[in-house]
């Protein structure tokens, strides 16, 4: 690890400030100092925010909740309205890494993971999101666990996370507090970035930027699935996973939020396809239907081909099960 | 350098070190207590598990600077070989174990582990998001996925962590 002062920060618009002139937050650590011990990140400062005032969930004004950015990952999951009012958030999060990483892992923190590929983490390799302008060997590479969405000539890293797949399902909103000490809000939806031409750039975040909460809009109606398909049962990322919140009314789709994990470069969320289920009798070929609008444009590298038809059928079977019909083999 | 105040198995200590000393290294090669073992150093395999403010964590993924002031149980600081806990027991009892290098991480983490589902915690595998009802042995092994064995201990580890789970619900 390279070397790097410590800060502990005792207020956000300081810690904001500071991080703007260079260095890094750390708040859980569970990626970053896995990231800094490979040398593929190597701030020179470290700002602790990890005791800011920001680990509160509580109910907001108009029926919703905000979790604040320190809340972990664990007390998230477990918090009784997340239970209640927002199983897919639940869910999601439970399928994701392990009880310690939980236990350390922020709400904040988690919407800043970095992908998984394996060219990004070997600093020995080409990477154009680690060093711009050298390359991308995932490309012609090993390239099994890689986007299929939302990629560019430049980059086809998988946004690896679970939770943010979840919360652009209940279209949350992140809070961010700026070095100059403003505060604004972008949906979850907007948060994440396609590579493009600029893959360094994982999200909207500008130097110094905070993430000092997620905000989630008034429970939506429906039933809450987040089903992750992967190489091993538990404790491994998403080849494809996908959150669904079905509501079924008088034998029609009356709504379907869904998005996916694994999948993209980013959590990706198509209301194309919500738009052709909604209003609809559900039958299997018209989750077909929404399976072809959603992977019109995936484009295999080779390795990962498979996730095409992978997603089609994850996608088949939630919402044959959100419609309580008997899922497709 | 930086200097951290530390309460490791209910004894104050001070630690001077390199701002990049993860919690880790400075329980094993700084402190001594090299029961919490070093295995990926990467927060993948679980040895470094120990209790920070009463929940288990890696380790290996944190730097000791980041816990001024906290409580830090380790696997020391749950019994002596002469007075084991009832989990150290457990796994003799059950043997659960082969080379032993996992053991206090699997231990530590099953202690942290048995508290998160008497609370009510769901897991991945739970049916409903309601609260636990039954520790059952696919809930074992989904809550300690986070814990690998490579001599494969581990239906007796599930078997060990089982009988502690009835005996303290």
């Amino acid at each position: 690890m390279k070397p790097f002062d410590y800060v502990r920060s005792h207020d956000a618009a300081g810690a904001a400030e500071a991080v703007a002139q260079g260095g890094s937050f750390i708040a859980g650590g569970t990626n970053l100092l896995d990231l800094m011990k490979l040398e593929v990140m190597t701030p020179d400062k470290l700002v602790d925010i990890g005791r800011l005032n920001m680990n509160e969930i509580s109910a907001t004004d108009d029926g919703g909740l905000r979790v604040g950015a320190l809340v972990t990952n664990s007390d998230c999951a477990a918090h009784d309205t997340v239970r209640r009012d927002y199983g897919v958030l639940s869910r999601a999060i439970l399928a994701g890494a392990s009880g310690q990483l939980r236990n350390k892992a922020t709400t904040g923190g988690n919407l800043c993971q970095r992908t998984r590929c394996y060219y990004f983490y070997d600093p020995v390799m080409p990477c154009n999101k680690r060093e711009p302008g050298s390359g991308c060997h995932a490309m012609n590479g090993f390239n099994r666990i890689h986007a299929v969405l939302g990629t560019s000539e430049a980059c086809i890293a998988t946004y690896p996370g679970d939770m943010a797949v979840a919360l652009a399902t209940l279209d949350a909103d992140v809070e961010i507090l700026s070095a100059e000490g403003k505060t604004r809000s972008v949906p979850v939806r907007d948060f994440h970035r396609c590579p493009g031409d600029e893959p360094e750039k994982d999200n909207v975040l500008e130097p110094g930027d905070l993430i000092t909460a997620v905000t989630l809009p008034p429970a939506r109606k429906g039933s809450h699935f987040y089903r992750k398909v992967r190489d091993r049962s538990s404790y491994a990322f998403a080849l494809v996973s996908v959150a669904a919140i079905i509501n079924v009314e008088d034998e029609k789709i009356a709504s379907a939020a869904l998005a996916f994990g694994g999948l993209a470069t980013k959590p990706w969320r198509d209301p194309e396809v919500e738009e052709v289920l909604i209003g609809e009798r559900p039958s299997l070929e018209l989750f077909e239907k929404a399976a072809d609008i959603l992977l019109a444009d995936a484009k295999g590298q080779g390795s990962n081909d498979f996730k095409i038809p992978l997603a089609r059928r994850t996608l088949t079977a939630v919402l044959a099960e959100g419609c309580g019909m008997e899922a497709p083999l | 350098m930086q200097t951290t105040s530390l309460h490791i198995n209910g004894e104050e200590h001070t630690l001077k070190a390199d701002s990049r000393t993860t919690l880790l290294d400075a329980l094993r090669n700084h402190l001594g207590l090299t029961g919490s073992k070093k295995g990926c150093d990467h927060g993948q395999c679980g040895a470094c598990t120990v209790m920070v403010n009463g929940r288990r964590i890696n380790s290996c993924l944190t730097l000791a600077c980041m816990h001024d002031g906290d409580e830090i149980v380790t696997i020391e600081g749950l019994g002596a070989p002469e007075e084991l806990s009832s989990l150290q027991a457990a796994f003799v009892a059950h043997d659960a174990f082969q080379c032993g290098y996992c053991t206090p991480g699997q231990i530590c983490s099953a202690m942290g582990m048995i508290e998160e589902a008497q609370t009510g915690w769901p897991s991945y595998v739970s049916e409903t998001l309601d609260d636990l009802k039954e520790l059952s042995d696919e809930e074992i092994s989904e809550r300690m996925s986070g814990n690998l064995c490579r001599c494969a201990a581990y239906p007796n580890i599930v078997r060990a962590i089982r009988q502690i789970a009835k005996e303290t619900e």
